[in-house]
């Protein structure tokens, strides 16, 4: 396991660079100029060559690269062209936010996501199977910002259950972590109930079902551990989602999540920011991975480590 | 439900217990269930109100009618001269509508499908060899995951001129890895069953193994991963389109009617849900289909229902 | 400078206290209380040095001072930090008396010193300011550096002496600038590349929280130099807030002015509901939305197309798309503008005479070119307007819908045949028409990525802005706007523009909010004053 976990970290480190690389040339060929969006509208030539070349972004692309990794190396994200904060500063100051958001987002898509596959699967083919199938089409097509903005006109502008958006509490995260789950459900819903009707197939579940267990005992102790197997790569892909791609649910709620940086950086090719976010997110993403791939191996002991 | 099997029966035995059923044709039991024919008959109307949008479409698509909006630059409700109403530019919804399938279901059904196709391929053969061909194959798998595809798609919009087409290879560029993952766990799991284990101690080829055995026990995620990436790609689209890389205004797609003008959803309704609807279902149909042909052909499940 | 208070034409002392400025105090104000802002974005830098958007633009003004400032809710100039200043006869010389007493937030005395050193920073090309060019009629610009301004001289603690290398007849509305602001040396010193996050000034206000992402708090500053105001304890700004549910927290009484704005979705709503339309604020501001037609790439080479194309555009058909927010727009100044031409009817609307334009240009079959727009609504749906307005000519644009950055490279290289300019549009720095100019239709923007789109340049044009330019002499005033209404003039025969509309500002208030209507739509603080306005 040591010798696994040491060789994934080392390919988790490979890819990062990878990513950087690609990341830094995308932004390189990138028809935009970071120097004008610094230099604003006024500026004369000589101010723009000027900031270009303070910045050094004047020099060739390797040379950019090489200082950019040398920085990386000493934990230096740089300082963000337009805010001229320190990456670091303000990715630390919202990647709380964004890492309690995804982690109630995804324990909400879990609940509904396996709450529903589970019964589909149960009652498969009937009215409720039929109804939760189309419930989840829905899910999955719905418009983000229609379903978050649904969500907090009824339950916090009509009901006053919930606070209209903001950060801080436990209240100010249930709507947006339910929005979350709903949007991500159908996912959930629709794998776990083609998982669970694989399973209660399966010998073991007849076994299991011959030995005269209940029902519900079967379910909960047999069937669903091993349902759950591809479940856990999809938190591993979620994560990467919720790293980057839930600016429109952090917007409607006023969430101060890593999104809306990204998108606004993206926007305004402020290269250290969305470098410093694209290498968070990576991480988050290899680490992800890593992860599922040994809860994996937890769950299903059948397979080896080779 | 089935009876209990005596012990020790692997899953492959199933397929020994022959439904009287399958001595028909494929289509033909196709055709016995409803939800299927059902399924079947909304895309073939979807395909067909694509390719006759010209002949049915009551306005030119992009036509900014001048009797289309209010006063106040308001668009107009369904109903009247408007079947489905008028957007915000004072277009015919329903014209916009029929000529969008098109967009709609290219990105649907060509980016989608290709997206699959390398996302079940690399998670299979990743899946089932493992040692270093699967590092490689999983490890890109990751990187691509980690990369910003939005960057690359607003590089790849100042570079190239905008079509349908660079829209098709973004998104199958972006979206395979999701399903590679999912693939990939599950196939590892596979791989160990007995059944697995048996067919290769039998000499069975890599090969065989892998499309006879493995693959049919995929196909239910393989299916769920198809129909409800119907939904995401064709949003994806939108997205797409609003950095650049897609298809331009006036262009309808189903996925760009959605965004210019969900801000309105309160104030024009119709304008976010009428094509929502459209997606759902076509995204359903897909999915009734599949899971009626899963059943037919399905050695395993079939006759479980 | 012998002639000091000689020459009453040449010579304009204000030597007036502050009370007697021309803005009256609003007899119902109160002091205290809080309100809330919203914005989408975050808020970039704090900097008076560096801040250049909008956002940020009124809260340095609310933080910092300079040697002017206007008269709340106008455009019309009156001293800040100095309590008087002199112009030399023939305009070169500027020089500020310091208003004494003032303290910056960190308890020091501001001096003749400070004002030197913040105009130095601003210039100096190390510290990056996107302000720095508005400088350049300094003595010694071009070499400034970290040896500072040669044209700028303390005489005196209370005294600040500025030498100008050419005549600039807006000088005074560039000491009015953010960037112009007064900070303290210590205070830069201390903070170092993180002075935009802990910014000191003079202002009315001072910073006293921001929490990264989320908010930031400006409290009350309660020596500051001006008598009676601000009225506000502390104004809270929430960030990156949906305009959308800013006016669903407007309207359930959380927030008192969102900073967006209203929403265009929301917009027929709020003004079709008479409670809620009474408490928006209708004003006029200093924009104008345009199309550029670059006049190096053909057939936009041709004067008859371009003015065809002005021909072509159905403005009031615009104006009706975004629900009657804006004004359509015959020339590049709006209306609210010095030097706005009254009575020029620009191009009509006349699809006819367009084809007869284009054929008279060897066009009669139209031509095939791309439309550039910023990517976010309503832009995409004017652009598409325009799309069809220009295919009843039979001219063929491909619209190209980018995000902003993209767009201004596009329109920067010159690779940009058309640009829709909605969202990116000019909004003057300062209420000045010479501001429409330079960067946006001058020779000097026209170079290679300038904000002069349509690379337009005409000499003669130019010669005449800047004889414009020079007339610094107060007494001129009305010749000078004359001449440059002539400017404008010109550049609309050779049409390189469309100007489509002027955009009016509507914003929105909570209904315990106080002050003049003025104060809701001031031209120079977007979205509001906050040193003016309170809470009933």
């Amino acid at each position: 396991m040591a010798a696994f976990l040491i060789r994934r970290l080392l390919q988790a480190a490979l890819i990062l660079l990878g990513v950087s690389l690609i990341t830094f040339v995308l932004l390189y060929v990138l028809p935009a100029d970071p120097v004008r969006q610094i230099a604003g509208r006024s500026a004369t030539a000589e101010t723009v060559e000027n900031i270009r070349r303070q910045l050094g972004l004047d020099q060739p692309f390797l040379v950019q690269y090489g200082r950019f990794l040398a920085g990386l190396v000493q934990g230096d994200l740089g300082r963000s062209y337009l805010q001229k904060t320190e990456v670091a500063e303000l990715i630390m100051s919202r990647l709380p936010a964004t890492l309690l958001l995804m982690a109630a987002g995804i324990a909400c898509e879990l609940v509904l996501g396996i709450a529903m596959g589970v019964a589909a699967a149960l009652w498969r083919g009937r009215a409720v199977d039929q109804t939760l199938m189309v419930g989840s089409f829905v899910t999955v097509s719905a418009p983000q910002f229609v379903v978050s903005l649904l969500l907090l006109y009824v339950f916090a502008v009509e009901l006053r259950w919930f606070p209209i958006g903001g950060y801080g509490t436990f209240a100010h995260l249930v709507l947006p972590a339910v929005t979350l789950g709903i949007l991500g459900s159908g996912w959930y819903s629709r794998m776990m109930r083609s998982s669970m009707i694989d399973v209660m197939g399966a010998d073991f579940i007849r076994t299991a079902r011959a030995k005269g267990l209940t029902r519900a005992r079967v379910i909960l102790r047999h069937a669903l551990p091993n349902a759950i197997l591809p479940i856990i790569a999809m938190i591993g892909i979620d994560i990467g989602i919720f790293m980057g791609g839930i600016v429109v649910v952090e917007s409607v709620f006023g969430w101060p999540g890593i999104g809306q940086l990204a998108w606004q950086a993206i926007q305004r090719v402020d290269i250290p920011i969305i470098m410093g976010v694209t290498l968070v997110s990576a991480l988050a993403i290899v680490l992800g991975n890593l992860l599922a791939d040994i809860l994996t191996l937890f769950i299903d002991p059948r397979i080896r480590l080779r | 439900m089935q009876a209990a099997l005596p012990k020790g029966k692997t899953l492959m035995t199933n397929a020994i217990i022959v439904d009287p059923r399958r001595e028909r044709g494929t289509l033909a039991r196709l055709a016995q269930r409803k939800l299927a024919v059902f399924g079947l008959f909304l895309i073939v109307l979807v395909v067909a109100a694509a390719l006759a949008a010209p002949l049915i479409a009551p306005y030119a698509p992009e036509e900014q009618l001048f009797d289309g909006l209010t006063l106040e630059g308001a668009p107009l409700p369904p109903g009247g001269a408007f079947l489905l109403g008028t957007d915000l530019l004072g277009r015919d919804l329903l014209s916009r509508l029929l000529y969008g399938a098109r967009t709609s279901l290219v990105i649907g059904v060509l980016a989608n499908g290709i997206a699959l196709f390398i996302g079940v391929l690399v998670g299979l053969t990743a899946g089932y060899l493992r040692g270093w061909v699967g590092t490689v194959l999983m490890r890109f798998t990751d990187l691509m995951m980690a990369f910003p595809a939005l960057l690359l798609a607003i590089c790849l919009s100042a570079i190239f001129e905008p079509s349908l087409w660079i829209v098709v290879m973004v998104i199958a560029l972006v979206s395979w890895v999701q399903t590679a993952r999912v693939i990939y766990t599950e196939t590892t799991s596979l791989a160990e069953r007995d059944f697995i284990a048996a067919e290769r101690t039998l000499g069975a080829g890599t090969g065989r193994i892998l499309f006879r055995h493995i693959l049919p026990h995929l196909v239910p995620t393989i299916i769920v991963w198809g129909t409800l990436g119907i939904s995401t790609t064709v949003l994806l689209e939108a997205t797409l389109s609003f950095l650049g890389v897609g298809v331009q205004p006036p262009t309808p797609s189903w996925g760009n009617i959605i965004f210019e003008n969900q801000t309105y959803f309160q104030s024009a309704p119709w304008l976010v849900f009428i094509p929502s609807a459209a997606i759902i279902g076509l995204a359903l149909a897909f999915n009734l289909l599949g899971d009626a042909l899963r059943d037919v052909l399905d050695p395993v499940q079939r006759g479980r229902t | 400078m012998t002639k000091w208070l000689t020459s009453t034409a040449l010579v304009l002392t204000l030597a007036l206290p502050a009370t007697a400025q021309d803005y009256v105090p609003d007899p119902a104000a109160k002091a205290g209380g809080s309100i809330t802002i919203t914005y989408k974005d975050d808020v970039a830098t704090l900097d008076p040095a560096i801040g250049y958007d909008w956002q940020n633009w009124s809260m340095i003004k609310s933080l910092f001072d300079g040697m002017m400032d206007y008269v709340p809710g106008t455009t019309t100039l009156r001293p800040g930090l100095a309590e008087t200043y002199e112009i030399s006869p023939d305009g070169m010389v500027f020089t500020f008396k310091l208003r004494p007493g003032v303290k910056f937030h960190n308890g020091r005395e501001m001096t003749a010193t400070d004002v030197k050193y913040s105009l130095d920073r601003v210039t100096n090309p190390a510290t990056q300011s996107p302000g720095a060019g508005f400088f350049g009629a300094i003595a010694g610009f071009e070499t400034a550096g970290d040896g500072g301004l040669s044209g700028v001289e303390v005489v005196d603690p209370l005294t600040v002496k500025i030498t100008l290398s050419r005549p600039d007849a807006t000088f005074l509305h560039v000491m009015a600038l953010n960037f112009a602001s007064v900070v303290p040396k210590e205070a830069v010193d201390e903070a170092g590349a993180d002075f935009g996050k802990k910014p000191v000034g003079t202002g009315a206000f001072k910073l006293a929280e921001w929490t990264l992402g989320q908010r930031l708090v400006f409290e009350k500053n309660a020596e500051y130099w001006r008598e009676g105001v601000p009225y506000l304890d502390q104004v809270l700004f929430e960030v990156g807030q949906e305009p959308i549910v800013a006016l669903l927290r407007l309207q359930s009484g959380e927030v008192d002015v969102p900073g967006d704005g209203i929403p265009p979705a929301k917009f027929t709503e709020v003004m079709g509901d008479p409670a809620q339309a009474a408490q928006v604020v209708v004003g006029g501001q200093l924009h104008t939305g345009y199309i550029t037609l670059n006049v190096t790439m053909p057939p936009f080479d041709k004067v008859e197309v371009r003015q065809a194309v002005n021909m072509a555009v159905n403005k009031d058909r615009i104006v009706q798309i975004i629900n009657g927010r804006a004004k359509p727009a015959t020339q590049p100044l709006p209306p609210s503008m010095p030097g706005y031409t009254t009575g020029y009817a620009g191009y009509p609307f006349d699809v006819e005479g367009a084809k007869k334009l284009l054929a008279d240009a060897g066009l009669p079959d139209g031509f095939e070119t791309d439309l550039y727009v910023m990517n976010t609504d309503p832009n995409p749906r004017i652009a598409q307007a325009i799309q069809q307005d220009l295919a009843a000519i039979g001219i063929k644009a491909n619209i190209q819908n980018l995000a902003q950055a993209n767009v201004i490279e596009a329109g920067g290289a010159g690779t940009a045949p058309m640009i829709w300019s909605g969202g990116m549009g000019w909004i003057a720095d300062f209420p000045d028409p010479s501001n429409f100019y330079g960067p946006i239709l001058g020779c000097s923007g026209a170079a290679e990525g300038g904000w002069n789109w349509s690379k337009f340049c005409d000499a003669g044009l130019d010669a005449k802005a800047t004889a414009a330019d020079s007339m610094a002499d107060p007494a001129k005033a009305a010749e000078r706007l004359a001449l440059w209404s002539d400017v404008y003039v010109g550049v609309m025969d050779q049409a390189p523009w469309v100007p489509v509309f002027n955009e009016e500002r509507y914003t929105m208030k909570s209904a315990r909010m106080g002050g003049a209507d003025a104060l809701f739509v001031d031209p120079v603080s977007i979205p509001v004053n906050y040193d003016y306005v309170f809470v009933k």
